[in-house]
């Protein structure tokens, strides 16, 4: 069973010009233990997603769909006072960051203990005895001390955990992990991310990845879904992504990739044309048909609609003969 | 934190001294002298006898005399002798602290309270009926000049309703004594501390509720509804919480500038208070009294901004002093 599945989400603006939609008809699933990665460059809507999972999405914001099914429950059709009970109990959430995330006047224990005696309630002693274990096991050093520090003592790494261990602290369902590394150095960022993967290993939860990095995703999602100016482009399992991307879009991010080549020599990195398309300028067919080499006439007249297919889903008109078209793209990218 | 402390002593030391420095010449600028007032008042200004009192109060003596004897007394903690009053300054000022620290304290603590209190309302209520209405008030209690706003109350309390008395602090001729005193006093009270405290109500409820506005939008309150705190704590725990810091900066302000405050409301309500005593003294020239009462506000100031620094550090432990 999924512990999460949401049904044709989208997520507007209320402007005194109409409706911008920031994210439009996203459906996907979370089965128990899985890491789903949703990937997509800054401002295509990925946090907006988030908060609207967490139903704390504020005005002129707006979201509606065919529902969000937590455990089985329609968090669409929940009143505040029970979605509140589910926030930080089964579903919780990493923000991208940790120097801001926590508030600056109350020590670390006493904001891990908040949610255990929010939604547990229970003597204070209990709780404060789960939040030092919390911190043990998300491997904070002599935690029965750090228990009474501030955050701005701590670096951006053992404050991270300290988010971590709160969003874990009821055992929640689903976990959801906004850019957790985005702030943190390289050491830490892996560190952090394996540790994420531990504890969901251990404890079944689900996880949605938010990231902008595709260079993260090969190692820690098992499922990856590419978003592009509010729409997923293509959802696959990492292994096939990586392997043959099949939307112009995927491959683009992919070519872009910074690594090494076989060679120990840096591969050419192959840049995107363009830019994303604003808001209130979002064209009228496929949103990435501006900058596509592909596209033509269908492309820029038609919105392409999600197929299944290479094991997947993808949104491309020419996503079937992908293949045949590439020395096309190869030669714009060299020019 | 002993450290702290100890240099900032010293520097209170130099800067109060500093003040009674400037005080003294600069009340020493004006033209007249308490010698002129008495004979004046006494209807026998011949030159005789005005030389005689000068004598008597030490101010035929040349300035730089009378200013290094003043900084003597300082030193030994003696504040002078008013003539005037025929008393020591200390002991005058000791006659009517008492009433002096029960007006501040209950104007304080009433603007302080209420303001906090309203300024949260309006913020959870931020954009609704309560909001409009706490902050319309709040406007215009901010606008209106206090010494209006204590005339007003006077006419409307006690002239037209007569519910609270005029002046004063007791009914002498009631003769009250144990709790009908306590009663009697309070209602006394109430008009001068209302009057007192109603400008920096206004403050402190716009304040507040700026402030918690302004915090609400920062990351950690999204973090603590994404844990599924309720909004009373929300609103209490994280945001009021970090919203103290400006009250505390204004209250600074205002206890440090209070008994500017307290001058004008002490003489429209008769309220027998330091704030009338310097009054009295700046009227009649009793340059020792007054210095006194201005040495002792400096203090005062002083000791509040450094009560300032320390509620910071136990509101904010960002803040360390160094
Ligand atoms: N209050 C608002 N009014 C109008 N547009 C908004 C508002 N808040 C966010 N947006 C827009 O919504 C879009 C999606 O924002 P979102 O924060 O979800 O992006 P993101 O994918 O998380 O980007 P990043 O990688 O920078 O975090 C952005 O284009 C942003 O400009
Ligand atoms: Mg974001």
């Amino acid at each position: 069973m999924s512990l999460l599945d949401v049904k044709n989400l989208s997520i507007s603006f209320a402007t005194p010009r109409g409706r911008l939609a920031a994210v439009r008809d996203l459906s996907f699933s979370l089965k128990a233990g899985e890491t789903l990665a949703l990937v997509g460059e800054s401002g295509c809507g990925k946090s907006l997603t988030a908060l609207a999972l967490l139903g704390l999405l504020e005005p002129p914001a707006v979201m509606e769909g065919n529902g969000i099914f937590l455990e089985g429950r329609n968090l669409l059709t929940l009143d505040e006072p029970t979605l509140r009970s589910l926030r930080g109990s089964r579903i919780a959430m990493i923000f991208q960051e940790p120097m801001t995330a926590l508030n600056p006047v109350l020590t670390v224990g006493e904001q891990i203990m908040e949610v255990i005696t929010e939604h547990e309630g229970g003597g204070r002693r209990a709780a404060r005895a789960r939040a030092v274990a919390l911190m043990e096991k998300v491997r904070i050093p002599d935690a029965e001390r750090r228990f009474a520090e501030y955050p701005h003592r701590l670096s951006g790494g053992l404050r991270q955990r300290v988010m971590i261990a709160m969003a874990l602290a009821c055992s929640p369902a689903v976990l959801i992990a906004d850019e957790p590394t985005t702030a943190l150095d390289v050491t830490i960022q892996a560190q952090i991310l394996d540790l994420i993967g531990t504890l969901k290993r251990e404890n079944g939860t689900a996880v949605l990845f938010i990231t902008h990095d595709l260079g993260l995703v090969g190692q820690h999602a098992d499922r990856v879904m590419v978003m592009y100016a509010g729409r997923v482009v293509e959802e696959r399992t990492a292994a096939d992504l990586f392997a043959d991307p099949l939307h112009p879009y995927t491959r683009g991010l992919i070519a872009a990739r910074p690594g090494l080549g076989g060679s120990g020599r840096r591969e050419r990195l192959m840049e995107i044309p363009g830019t994303v398309p604003g808001l209130g300028a979002m064209p009228v067919g496929c949103a990435f048909s501006p900058r596509c080499a592909f596209a033509d006439d269908l492309c820029r007249s038609t919105v392409p609609t999600s197929i299944d297919q290479a094991g997947g889903r993808i949104a491309c008109h020419h996503s079937e003969g992908i293949h045949d078209r590439e020395p096309a793209i190869r030669r714009i990218g060299n020019s | 934190m002993r450290r702290y402390l100890r240099r900032s002593l010293w520097q209170i030391g130099i800067v109060v001294l500093g003040i009674a420095t400037i005080n003294f010449f600069l009340l020493h600028l004006a033209p007249g002298d308490a010698a002129e007032v008495m004979a004046g008042e006494s209807g026998a200004a011949t030159a005789e006898y005005m030389a005689a009192l000068r004598q008597q109060f030490g101010i035929d003596q040349p300035l730089y005399l009378q200013f290094l004897r003043y900084v003597g007394h300082l030193l030994t903690l003696d504040l002078g002798y008013s003539f005037r009053e025929g008393m020591p300054v200390a002991e005058l000022m000791r006659q009517r602290l008492p009433a002096t620290l029960l007006l501040m304290g209950s104007s304080t603590a009433l603007a302080v309270s209420l303001g906090c209190v309203l300024g949260f309302m309006a913020a959870r209520r931020a954009g609704k009926i309560a909001d409009t209405v706490i902050s319309t008030l709040a406007l215009l209690f901010y606008a209106t000049p206090v010494f209006w706003v204590g005339v007003m109350l006077v006419m409307v309390f006690s002239v037209a309703l007569d519910w609270l008395p005029i002046g004063g602090m007791t009914s002498i001729e009631a003769g009250y004594r144990g709790w009908a005193l306590a009663g009697d006093v309070a209602r006394h009270l109430v008009l001068p501390a209302v009057t007192l405290g109603l400008f920096y109500l206004a403050i402190y409820t716009r304040l507040v509720r700026a402030s918690m506005l302004e915090v609400y939008h920062l990351d950690f309150v999204r973090t603590a509804r994404a844990k599924g705190v309720r909004p009373w704590r929300i609103a209490t725990r994280h945001v009021l919480r970090n919203a103290l810091l400006p009250v505390v900066t204004t209250l600074g302000v205002q206890l440090s500038s209070i008994l500017g405050g307290a001058v004008l409301v002490e003489t429209v309500f008769s309220w027998p208070g330091l704030g009338r005593l310097a009054f009295e003294a700046l009227f009649h020239r009793d340059l020792a009294l007054l210095l006194g009462i201005l040495f002792c506000s400096s203090l005062v100031v002083v000791f509040v901004n450094l009560a300032v620094d320390l509620i910071y550090t136990l509101l904010d432990p960002r803040i360390e002093l160094s």
